[in-house]
């Protein structure tokens, strides 16, 4: 058992995060977040004149020449031919990196619809009763019919409502999505310590009060250990060790950014303050492939001699 | 990342899972918990047996993959516990092993793993628990002797032990950390009273110590004088890293038993109870990964598990808890029946977040040594 990163793994993860913090770093963020919030604060009470966001569809090209979409299609197919493993630790990095679009849709579709694997091709999918990205997406994997715009709460993930029935969740749409979750739960522990050691209050940097502390360290253990979870799931591909991974992601994701909300306090509560955009996106994921309620279902029925 | 084993560590695996099918079935009744002679006996005569069988190094020398395989394979089969010998196995020994002389490791280690002698912990005092550096148990140097004076509490297996890894303060003037050494205290020297304290969980778990002149010879310390502090931070990263795997693998086993008996007492038809008993299943599966991730971890730096001790100790003690008191919803008004095993279980439970650092302590150390928040008060 070596249940630990390999030098080529964490090359990989690394060389993910350098090219995320390239082409999408925090001023690319909050254009994107402006952009699709029509002008800011100035907006507010305005409508919302410059409507749904658009994907960048540049930033999705260069991911399909980063291999972002075709890591795990069989090199004789044209693809990388890496593994679960491999997508795991990249789709992390997206998460970390709050990076709109149809990630995980599209990531399933490469080397099954033409134009996936390389980023030519938005892929959108009906799932559960969502569509991200509808409106931007050149192919759609399900039945659409009947879609109806909602007002998304995340504003870099517009959303449909979609009539059609509940397929069967996959278990690997649901692994990435925890991957992304990790990714979130990460960035705001890392968020809410730098603020904890640079704000200061009654004379002191707030991370030297317990309360604070505490809560700083209690968004940590929930993304470790949601890290041993979502890795473990990837090495075994078992769907109970997925479901694991989902609800202890969810809960890392969740928990996380509201707690790292908390520490940054008032700013925290602000638009201009990231800590908004990643729980508002770590919801959004929360929605994904069958709810957590699917997962603890499955976990249930794992428990019981007659299904195990 | 690679979570299957080595043939060697199967091969491993298989041996003892052999052993163990044929040894247990041949043990004696299990005493009761308040039996202390008891439970000596039979903690000791279970060491004997593994030490027999080539087993009993495994905590010290085996590589932690294997020793997470000897807990796994162990704890799955039913096999006892440490028991008695938890201190001497998992932290005394080790930590003369790390730092004691070569007569120190030659005289204390051997009796340990033939299950000879037993150990117990005198680290807590009654005014220094969480704040263990501000002991104020003394000891004086007089000619080839320390002479020890004060008291410990919370100290297991007291009454049936030989032997105390003692922390003694011998550099009063010093800063409270600088001025503590580690001591072996025999527990059968003159001006030792041990008084039992029962727990709210019943039956005498843990004892007070007194100590009145009690005389130690100097050969009996390990490491420098004032230097135990640093010997101990060696102790309390063993008791935070792999001491609790084996009982990862129990609660699941306990979770398994939750459901055959909701099915059992039509508690399963409860969407929230299954649902509750779903995300305890994902809480232990992580937790076995968690220890997995931070074996691997150990064995890449060669080491002493680290901070990430911390986290899953923290993260354990109180799943812990929410597993019995989940056990308590599945059994609904039994729940208050001290025959049902899950109800002493329950109430021991309580301890986990107390015992070796609180969850309070805990979150501190994360803060500050993993994320670097300054000091807090």
């Amino acid at each position: 058992m070596r249940f630990r990163l390999t030098d080529d793994q964490r090359a990989l993860r690394d060389g993910a995060r350098e090219a995320l913090a390239r082409r999408f770093d925090g001023r690319a963020l909050r254009a994107a977040v402006e952009e699709a919030d029509g002008g800011g604060a100035d907006a507010v009470g305005a409508g919302r004149a410059a409507g749904p966001p658009r994907l960048d569809r540049r930033l999705w090209r260069a991911l399909g020449d980063l291999g972002f979409f075709a890591l795990r299609v069989p090199e004789a197919d044209g693809g990388i031919g890496l593994g679960l493993a491999e997508a795991v630790l990249v789709f992390e990095e997206a998460g970390r990196a709050l990076l709109p679009g149809p990630l995980v849709a599209t990531h399933l579709a490469a080397g099954v619809v033409p134009g996936a694997a390389t980023g030519e091709t938005v892929v959108a999918a009906v799932d559960g009763g969502l569509v991200e990205w509808l409106a931007e997406a050149d192919a759609v994997r399900g039945d659409a019919t009947g879609a109806v715009p909602l007002r998304s709460l995340d504003p870099l993930t517009p959303l449909h409502r979609v009539p059609a029935a509940r397929p069967a969740p996959d278990p690997v749409a649901i692994l990435l999505t925890a991957a992304e979750q990790l990714g979130t739960a990460g960035r705001v522990c890392e968020l809410a310590a730098q603020h904890a050691r640079a704000r200061e209050q009654f004379g002191r940097p707030v991370g030297a009060f317990q309360a604070v502390a505490h809560l700083c360290a209690g968004i940590l253990v929930r993304a470790e250990t949601a890290r041993a979870a979502v890795y473990a799931a990837a090495v075994t591909a078992d769907p109970a060790d997925i479901a694991a991974a989902r609800i202890l992601a969810d809960d890392a994701a969740v928990r996380g950014a509201r707690d790292c909300l908390q520490v940054h306090g008032g700013m925290g509560f602000t638009w201009e303050s990231e800590v908004h955009l990643h729980l508002k996106r770590a919801w959004v994921r929360t929605q994904r492939a069958g709810g957590v309620t699917e997962s603890e279902e499955l976990l249930a029925a794992a428990l019981t001699p007659e299904t195990a | 990342m690679d979570l299957s084993c080595t043939p060697e560590e199967e091969e491993f695996r298989a041996r003892l899972r052999e052993w163990l099918a044929r040894t247990l079935p041949a043990l004696p009744p299990r005493p009761s918990p308040d039996d202390w002679p008891g439970r000596r006996t039979y903690d000791l005569g279970w060491q004997r047996r593994l030490y027999e069988a080539g087993y009993a190094g495994v905590h010290w020398d085996a590589t932690p993959s294997v020793r997470l395989i000897f807990l796994e394979e162990t704890e799955r089969a039913g096999a006892p516990y440490v028991g008695a010998n938890f201190v001497g196995l998992l932290h005394a020994g080790p930590t003369i092993a790390a730092e004691g002389t070569d007569a120190q490791r030659a005289r204390w280690l051997p009796p340990i793993l033939r299950g000879e002698e037993v150990w117990c912990q005198g680290f807590s005092e009654p005014e220094a628990g969480s704040d263990l550096a501000a002991l104020r148990t003394r000891a004086w140097r007089d000619g080839d002797d320390y002479v020890v004076t004060g008291s410990k509490i919370w100290t297991s297996h007291a009454e049936v032990a030989d032997w105390c890894e003692l922390l003694v303060r011998t550099g009063p003037a010093a800063p409270k950390h600088r001025g503590i050494t580690w001591l072996a205290l025999p527990m059968d020297a003159p001006g030792i009273t041990v008084r039992p304290l029962r727990t709210l969980a019943g039956p005498a778990e843990f004892a007070e110590v007194f100590l009145d002149e009690v005389r130690v010879p100097v050969v009996n310390r390990v490491g420098d004088e004032n230097d135990g502090w640093r010997v101990t931070m060696v102790t309390l990263s063993f008791e935070r890293g792999t001491a609790f795997a084996g009982e990862v693998v129990a609660c699941r086993r306990v979770l398994a038993e939750l459901a055959v008996e909701a099915r059992k007492n039509g508690r399963w038809d409860d969407p929230a109870l299954r649902r509750r008993l779903g995300r305890l299943n994902a809480e232990f599966r992580a937790l076995w990964r968690l220890t997995q991730w931070n074996v691997s971890a150990a064995e890449a730096s060669g080491g002493v598990p680290g901070a990430g001790g911390s986290v899953f100790k923290l993260r354990y003690s109180h799943a812990r808890q929410e597993l019995y008191d989940a056990a308590a919803e599945v059994l609904g008004p039994d729940c208050l029946d001290l025959d049902r095993p899950w109800t002493p279980d329950r109430l021991s439970a309580l301890a986990y977040t107390i015992a070796a650092g609180t969850s309070q302590v805990q979150h501190s150390i994360i803060a500050e040594r993993i994320l670097g928040l300054p000091k807090g008060r």
